[in-house]
């Protein structure tokens, strides 16, 4: 009874979104078992696809904790993606562009965070310009496709198709051949990505601050938090964790272009907020954010495994499944200030 | 610094803009002393408070503060934590998404040897802290779990914990019920006993007289005096606060006359809002000054709102002026000559970001429609004639409400009904938050509304008020008119009809 209680209603919100990718993955796995879902790597496909939308979301999560946004993300991870395949077209190392990427990002971040936190403009009409700004530096770079081949930078196309195979869950195909298992280093990276920002905002003071101003900015400053502080470097880390999860983006794609990633800020957002982040701030975590792009990326993958779908369906199921939260929310909401 | 001293401001002066906020005010706290502070709205309190705590930069003078050398100038809250003064508010300044043990100690948690936050830890000491301070919390629990008055007990707890010297009480018990406050008080003199200096803002002259050791009083930006509670009896204090001897409040209400052959203004039968007000019936003459008594969420507002149609009225019959009516929303009951001044004026009444002439005008622009617009010499008029009327302290008509003391909005509001010329008032807290000078004032502009032949209905939390300024009392027992106690109303009378004459207890 008392662990009962002691589950609030934001656990109850994340049990549902984890429920409902269970259902919603064996749904597939029954409708398309005949087409391969059943299979281990149908899951893995998963997440070596939406490698960088999980860094980028793990970012969102952390600014809109603040009851913040960004939707800079997409055209940085455009910016991103250019700047490697033409930093490496010109002869430049893997690691050194991907060096360069970061500092990017952190630069970027700097920019955003200092006009959000200290000059205290609105999130969105920063981000927006970011967002712009970022667009557009991906066309001055280049306006043209730069894929990145293995004559153009070598280490890079071996990171890219390296296959770190699993031990467990391979299958024989109909020739009889054994598949075995295997995820790319985007998933890997992606992975300590997730990791380390759920250990930072659950056991950091860092961490605590997010969800404090979240809660409420003025009583965070009260309590003598560093707000603009805190703030700022949510947004330095939200840009820092996109340009990580732009250079998984480049892994995946091997290419940069100017329409590259164009309306991934709003998938991660919605990954956000199925996974039980709230857009006024101080209620949620990025495991949630993880099942909220696993949903997404499942929709897709059911779309696609189907092959006779047109691919607006993702987009609908997933406008669909974010009303549907939405309205939970509110009605969890609803229940709590009725209880008072 | 002297011996039991914790904290000295000597020649504090601040100028707003336009205005001499304080002038050359001293202050003096000692440990282990509950100090009063008080002054009608606009006496300079918030801002002696807010100069201490770091919020405002204070222009001259200087603030001592025991156990740091040389005078001390905060730039934020977080400079007057580090020097041991922490303040709490009316208004809970603490994080609802958070669990109570993480409020107590967030900015500050205990970390483990990997640089992580010592969950286990804070939560034991938490724990440790609520039950010596006898607050019965699950510290794991997040806040918004709790009431109110926990919520006040939790940040001042934190307060304490953080080694303060000077805890600051900013009106903590205004949203707070008298068992609420009874423990608010217990926590107080322990910490008291602890020799923590606290300096406590109340517009409650009884609970200053319940703990306060000594009183500071404030009158327009400077000091009056500071005295110790025995030699400052109520009369005084007032008189001192306002700067003038009070003509005895209780000398404003006149005979009770009997105005039952008055026509009738309003006539209930049978009128209900199911769920928050039970079928009643009431009949209010013209003139006549009812006043609705009962505890807190007893159903007063909400018989008022049911008459006004701001909750709509689902059954019985409302009468006007002898004519049967229907209201659907407020807009209709104001074209039947009806206003409502609301108890929440911060989410339904003022705007604060409009001009008092602008907040006055409102209801009456509202009535005669939004496409007649009201010519601005014809708005110029009537907010200065209010503005006047009210004695609304503003430097101009032009002046956003917000820079308004609470009191003044109030009146803005009230000068916003009285604009449409309304026959039958309803006034919903109309005192609450406000000084006492401000309180007599409305409380006498009742009266003279009701001598002009208008209907008043008037809510308030303290029953003298009613008691003196009403014809007529209707008391409410769980959403359900009780009863009415009319001729020689007496406190005690109403106080019995509340407690339902010895049914409970």
């Amino acid at each position: 009874m008392k662990k009962f209680r002691s589950m609030n209603s934001n656990t109850v919100l994340l049990l549902i979104t984890i429920g409902l990718f269970i259902i919603m993955y064996a749904g597939g796995c029954i409708a398309y078992g005949a087409k391969g879902f059943t299979h281990l790597q149908t899951f893995l496909n998963i997440l070596i696809t939406n490698s960088g939308l999980i860094c980028v979301s793990c970012g969102l999560t952390v600014v809109m904790l603040t009851a913040g946004i960004d939707i800079s993300v997409g055209s940085l991870v455009a910016m991103d993606c250019m700047m490697l395949a033409v930093g490496m077209r010109n002869g430049i190392g893997a690691v050194e562009m991907c060096a360069a990427v970061l500092i990017t990002g952190i630069v970027f971040g700097l920019v955003q965070g200092f006009l959000i936190g200290y000059l205290e403009i609105q999130p969105f009409i920063v981000t927006m310009a970011g967002m712009f700004f970022g667009r557009g530096m991906t066309a001055v770079i280049c306006t043209d496709q730069v894929s990145i081949t293995q004559d153009i930078n070598a280490v890079f196309y071996n990171w890219a198709n390296a296959k770190i195979i699993l031990p467990f869950g391979g299958y024989l195909n109909n020739k009889g051949k054994y598949m075995a298992p295997f995820i790319r280093v985007e998933v890997v990276i992606a992975l300590i990505v997730l990791a380390l920002i759920f250990l930072m905002l659950r056991y950091t003071r860092f961490g605590r601050a997010l969800y404090a101003i979240g809660g409420s900015e003025q009583s965070a400053a009260m309590m003598g938090l560093n707000v603009k502080q805190t703030k700022m470097k949510a947004y330095v880390l939200s840009s820092v964790l996109t340009s990580i999860g732009g250079i998984c983006y480049c892994l995946n794609t091997m290419a940069g272009s100017v329409q590259q990633a164009t309306g991934l800020e709003m998938d991660a957002i919605s990954s956000a907020v199925i996974g039980g982040t709230l857009l006024t701030g101080g209620v949620g975590n990025v495991f949630g954010t993880f099942i909220g792009v696993l949903i997404n990326g499942t929709i897709s993958s059911i779309v696609k495994t189907n092959g006779k779908l047109a691919s607006s369906w993702p987009n609908i199921l997933t406008a669909a499944l974010l009303f549907i939260f939405i309205v939970i929310q509110s009605l969890f909401a609803a229940m709590r200030a009725r209880k008072k | 610094m002297e011996n039991n001293v914790v904290l000295t401001a000597r020649g504090i002066s601040m100028t707003f803009p336009g205005v001499k906020a304080l002038e050359n005010v001293d202050f003096t706290l000692r440990k282990g002393e509950i100090h009063a502070l008080m002054g009608e709205n606009g006496a300079g309190k918030s801002t002696l408070i807010k100069c201490l705590t770091g919020i405002n930069d204070f222009e001259t003078g200087e603030i001592r503060i025991d156990g740091v050398d040389g005078p001390v100038k905060n730039h934020s809250t977080r400079d007057a934590q580090n020097v041991g003064i922490s303040t709490v508010y009316q208004e809970v300044n603490l994080c609802p998404n958070l669990s109570v043990a993480e409020n107590l100690f967030i900015g500050r948690e205990p970390l483990t040897a990997l640089r992580t936050v010592d969950r286990n830890s804070y939560n034991k000491r938490s724990q440790k802290i609520m039950d010596d301070l006898g607050i019965s919390v699950d510290v794991t629990q997040n806040l918004e779990n709790y009431s109110l008055a926990i919520q006040q007990m939790v940040a001042i707890a934190r307060a304490v914990d953080m080694d303060c010297k000077v805890l600051i009480l900013d009106e903590p018990t205004s949203s707070l019920d008298d068992e609420e406050v009874e423990k608010l008080f217990k926590l107080m003199r322990m910490l008291k006993d602890k020799g923590v200096g606290i300096i406590f803002v109340t517009h409650f002259l009884e609970q200053v007289y319940a703990v306060c050791d000594r009183i500071t009083v404030l009158r327009n930006g400077t000091l009056v005096g500071e005295y110790p509670i025995a030699d400052l009896p109520r009369v005084k204090l007032v008189a001192a606060m306002m700067g003038k001897d009070l003509d005895d409040l209780a000398s404003i209400k006149g005979e009770s006359k009997d105005l039952s052959h008055e026509p009738l203004e309003i006539s209930a039968r049978g009128l209900a809002h199911l769920g928050t007000v039970k079928p009643f019936d009431l009949d209010i003459h013209k003139g006549e000054v009812i006043g609705i008594g009962g505890l807190l969420g007893s159903g007063r507002s909400e018989l008022a709102r049911s008459i006004y149609g701001a909750d709509r009225a689902n059954v019985g019959t409302l009468k006007v002026k002898d004519k049967e009516v229907q209201i659907h929303q407020p807009i209709d009951a104001m074209n039947l000559g009806m206003g409502m001044l609301p108890d929440d004026r911060k989410a339904e009444g003022i705007i604060e970001d409009l001009t008092v002439r602008e907040n006055i005008i409102l209801a009456l622009q509202a009535k005669t429609g939004t496409f007649k617009r009201l010519s601005s010499q014809k708005q110029n008029e009537i907010a200065d004639r209010y503005i006047e009327l009210l004695s609304i302290k503003t430097p101009s008509p032009e002046t956003l409400v917000k820079q308004l003391s609470g009191g003044n909005q109030q009146k803005v509001i009230l000068a916003r009904w009285l604009a449409t010329n309304p026959d039958f008032l309803i006034l919903d807290e109309p005192t609450r938050g406000i000084d006492i000078g401000t309180k007599t004032e409305i409380q006498k502009l009742i009266l003279e509304l009701a001598e002009q032949g208008k209907s008043i209905v008037f809510i308030s939390s303290e029953i003298m008020e009613m008691v003196r300024t009403c014809n007529r009392m209707v008391i409410m027992r769980d959403g359900e008119k009780v009863g009415e106690v009319g001729g020689d109303i007496t406190e005690q009378k109403v106080m019995h009809a509340i407690a339902g004459g010895g049914e409970e207890k």
